[in-house]
């Protein structure tokens, strides 16, 4: 064959769909990887990768406590991932779950704060009520707009996660500052407020768990979930079939903020057992990232979040047991998540790598 | 060029097999093919969008690689697809030199270029104006100017006269036996078999992916053509029962559309469907067929007239309130994937769209719709590998099957098709004015927008021609001419007089 004036590129196409056995030799091929790229990188900062990973395992789900602990993260991040699901599958791109599980936190503190006399299942109820409202009010305001206005939702959630973390701290240095405290913080909920454990862990977990069972049917047997996947595939199709478009969006973002509300509620009553503005945390843009990992797929997304949660504590053991600065530990953390998201890439698509040559050198 | 054993399967279907084709310089070569024969496949290899599994391309005598679009522009094989890729805001000389490399000609130079390649081909069009000014058929120019300007000699048009009048057709096909005499090779894409006669020097044909025949254009006829494309004789005559005890079913009075822009895009359209009727649309490709359709299935506000069924005026009322108000409408719009269907979703989800309201039920029932997806499996024999695969991945044809089979089983006492035969095979589009035709008889009353006037002309009792909005003739389709059609599609009404669209588009 001779040569040819026309080269071939490398380029990337998408797969049309890939054996299940050949995605998971991908994500296992992945996780090997990215302990060996950490392991480096823990070499290469004067440590021995061996007993680090078995310190990170151990920290995870090594004890009883430490397992505890691990679930404690799980609890909000499973939660505002399903809620953030909701608006994904419609397409609503919701990046605002920080301001709604700000905004369920501090309605919940309110009676909190206020009402502490009442018997603990009210006042735990109220607060639960108050923290889906609020939440779900918080996602219904950028909702409104989409619908009626057709705004851009990814700013106007994000911009109203600032909103919500600045109104924590107003509260946290006026209103509801601790008279007893020296510093500006909120005082710590009275017992009546803070939700029961069960098995050592706040009844939070409980409520996730619901939570991973009622989306998914949601989603996928009732009429209001296949609406809004309507919607979200394509909206010229749902105006056709009849639907109200505006009320299906505005219907589902209160759901999705509302269930993010609920967390906040969970995390200030559980976790916190107080009102801080780390009260989310970060926890409403890392469900973005379980959320797609899981491919919007509940069962998926209680996985996920738990192999989130053990990364999380894992690498915080790490950092006390050896004195590693946070710093270090976030870029382990990092360098981890990064091998993970690259296997999805390389699952959906393949690419072709350039080379000289005629036609009859193709093979795939 | 020549394409040796040519072959390119895709996961365990074979797209193209061994295919082997020579195209001479100065010859227009027609393809023809089935949906699905594997003739889109092989141009996208032409063109640099798919590589093949084997076989060699061979151009002017040398084996060749062609890996990505500007590999084929550089070997001078230019592509023309269907659906046209210029930039409206920008003028014709600007489209053309758009991703070009190294040209530092000034405006006026450029101009002047452009102007000296239209005269050698005939192809009349000012290089400064804008593209959103020109016309369906003006634009169709452009695209030419553009693969010639990257000094193509070989081109490939797809599907080129879809959207053309038979006016602007003529004008298309004079300018493409210039090129060919200009010495220019020339492949045409088309559905259409009298066109594939009139314009072709040869003729070859495609089935499931390989080459079944190669004829000279002045040795076939439609009927040869057809038997070879489809492997047996197909009956191509379209029948046209007469309407039986028709009465007014839908009366549609001075209906006027405003559009995105001042203009309107429908004014004062007024007509009176029958039952038991097919009523023809007949305009050029944005003439407002989509307005027409859209208000009447309550997806388009329309700011006067009006539309009524049984006495009822629909006019302003939602796809959902005609529905509740026992309005028996069924729509099927152009762009299946587009409105009409999900294409993520499968059949059984699909069919819920039309009916899922009716059950009152939080929980989804999709007994139903599963049910009602096997029936029509069988009935239509759609090809799908079962009823939850997405409906994207199945062939036009299926495609169409699902949304006009959901739409008839809803026992409509109106059907307003969009181009149900867009895209589709000569015998998927017989299967369809089949099942219109029994519609027909059962007393359905049907408007059919359409494109292709001959089938117009075969299929429908009367046809209604719009241009820019205005409807410049409501006819017997027994009594006009494709030519009286034609022109009646750009502005003149049958009575004489030139009515101008008074709406620019």
């Amino acid at each position: 064959m001779r040569d040819t004036e026309v080269r071939v590129r490398t380029h990337i196409v998408q797969r049309v769909a890939i054996a299940p056995g050949r995605a998971a030799l991908y994500r296992l091929l992945a996780i090997v990887l990215a302990l060996f790229t950490g392991g480096l990188f823990l070499l290469a900062v004067g440590f021995n990768p061996f007993p680090v990973y078995g310190t990170m395992v151990q920290g995870a789900v090594g004890s009883a406590s430490n397992l505890r602990e691990m679930v404690k993260i799980a609890i909000p991040l499973c939660i505002t991932s399903l809620a953030v699901t909701l608006a994904f599958k419609m397409r609503f791109w919701n990046i605002g779950a920080e301001g709604q599980i700000s905004a369920g936190a501090i309605a919940a503190s309110f009676f909190a704060l206020n009402y502490a006399s009442w018997p603990q299942p009210l006042l735990l109820t109220v607060m639960a009520v108050a923290g889906i409202l609020a939440g779900g009010l918080w996602g219904l305001i950028p909702a409104y707009f989409k619908a009626r206005f057709n705004t851009n939702e990814t700013l106007f959630t994000l911009m109203m996660n600032y909103i919500a973390i600045f109104i924590i701290q107003l509260m946290r240095e006026g209103p509801w500052k601790d008279p007893h405290s020296g510093f500006p913080k909120v005082p710590m909920f009275e017992k009546s407020a803070r939700m029961p454990q069960v098995l050592g862990v706040h009844a939070g977990w409980i409520v996730a768990l619901v939570l991973v069972i009622l989306v998914y049917v949601y989603l996928n047997r009732t009429k209001q979930g296949y609406e809004l996947t309507v919607v979200g595939e394509n909206e010229n199709t749902a105006r056709y079939a009849g639907m109200n478009v505006k009320k299906i969006i505005l219907r589902t973002m209160f759901l999705s903020a509302a269930i993010a509300g609920l967390a906040g509620m969970l995390q200030a009553s559980g976790a916190d057992r107080t009102l801080t503005e780390t009260v989310a945390g970060g926890v409403g843009f890392t469900a973005i990232t379980v959320s797609w990992l899981s491919q919007l797929n509940p069962l998926g997304i209680l996985i996920v979040s738990v192999l989130f949660a053990c990364l999380d504590k894992g690498s915080g053991t790490i950092r006390s047991v050896y004195n590693i600065s946070p710093s270090t530990s976030e870029v382990f953390q990092g360098i981890i998540l990064f091998f993970v998201l690259g296997a999805e890439f390389f699952i959906n698509y393949k690419i072709i790598w350039g080379r000289k040559g005629g036609a009859n050198q193709w093979t795939h | 060029m020549e394409l040796r054993g040519l072959s390119k399967a895709f996961g365990t279907v074979k797209a193209n097999q061994n295919i082997n084709l020579t195209l001479y310089n100065g010859e227009i070569l027609a393809l023809l093919g089935e949906n699905g024969s594997g003739k889109t496949t092989l141009m996208n290899m032409l063109g640099g969008m798919y590589a093949p599994d084997s076989g060699t391309i061979h151009v002017n005598g040398r084996s060749v690689t062609i890996h990505s679009p500007a590999d084929a522009i550089a070997l001078g094989i230019g592509m023309i697809h269907q659906h046209f890729k210029l930039v409206d805001i920008l003028t014709v000389a600007e489209n053309i030199v758009m991703g070009t490399r190294g040209d530092r000609r000034s405006r006026a130079q450029l101009n002047e270029y452009i102007q000296s390649i239209s005269q050698r081909f005939g192809l009349a069009v000012d290089p400064s104006r804008k593209i959103y000014t020109l016309s369906v058929g003006e634009k169709q120019t452009v695209e030419i100017l553009k693969v010639l300007y990257r000094g193509s000699r070989i081109l490939i048009l797809d599907e080129p006269t879809a959207v053309l009048t038979p006016q602007e057709i003529d004008k298309l096909f004079a300018i493409l036996r210039k090129m060919r005499d200009e010495g220019c090779a020339i492949i045409i894409i088309t559905h259409k078999l009298n066109e594939v006669l009139a314009i072709s020097d040869r003729v070859i044909t495609l089935r499931k992916g390989e080459v079944v025949g190669t004829v000279n254009t002045s040795d076939a006829d439609a009927r040869s053509l057809t038997e070879q494309m489809v492997g047996r004789a197909v009956d191509l005559s379209i029948a046209r029962p007469e309407p039986v005890n028709p009465k007014p079913a839908l009366a549609v009075k001075g209906l006027t559309v405003q559009g995105t822009e001042k203009n309107k895009a429908l004014c004062d359209v007024s007509f009176t469907l029958m039952s038991g009727e097919i009523l023809g649309v007949a305009g050029v490709a944005g003439s407002g067929q989509r307005e027409l359709c859209e208000s009447i299935a309550g997806l388009q506000d329309s700011c006067a007239g009006s539309i009524r069924f049984e006495g009822e005026e629909l006019r302003g009322l939602s796809p959902r309130e005609i529905a509740a108000r026992g309005v028996a409408m069924s729509f099927v719009p152009e762009d299946r994937l587009g409105m009409g269907l999900v294409g993520s979703m499968g059949m059984v989800d699909n069919m819920l769209l039309k009916k899922y309201q009716e059950q009152h039920a939080p929980l989804l029932d999709r007994k139903p719709a599963k049910d009602l997806s096997n029936r029509l499996v069988d009935r239509l024999s759609i090809m799908t590998p079962d009823v939850y695969t997405p409906v994207k991945r199945l062939s036009g044809g299926n495609v169409q099957k699902v949304l006009l089979g959901r739409e008839i089983a809803s026992d409509p006492k109106i059907l307003i098709t969009a181009y149900p035969v867009r895209g589709l095979d000569i015998n998927s589009s017989m299967t369809i004015y089949h099942l219109l035709n029994e519609q027909k008889i059962k007393g359905v009353g049907i408007l059919f927008i359409g494109e292709d006037l001959d089938v117009l002309l075969e299929l429908c009792d009367r046809i209604l021609v719009l241009c820019g909005g205005i409807m410049t003739g409501l006819v017997d389709a027994k009594n006009v001419t494709k030519e009286q059609l034609g022109l009646m599609m750009t502005g003149c009404s049958l009575e004489g007089g030139d009515r101008a669209c008074a709406i620019p588009r």
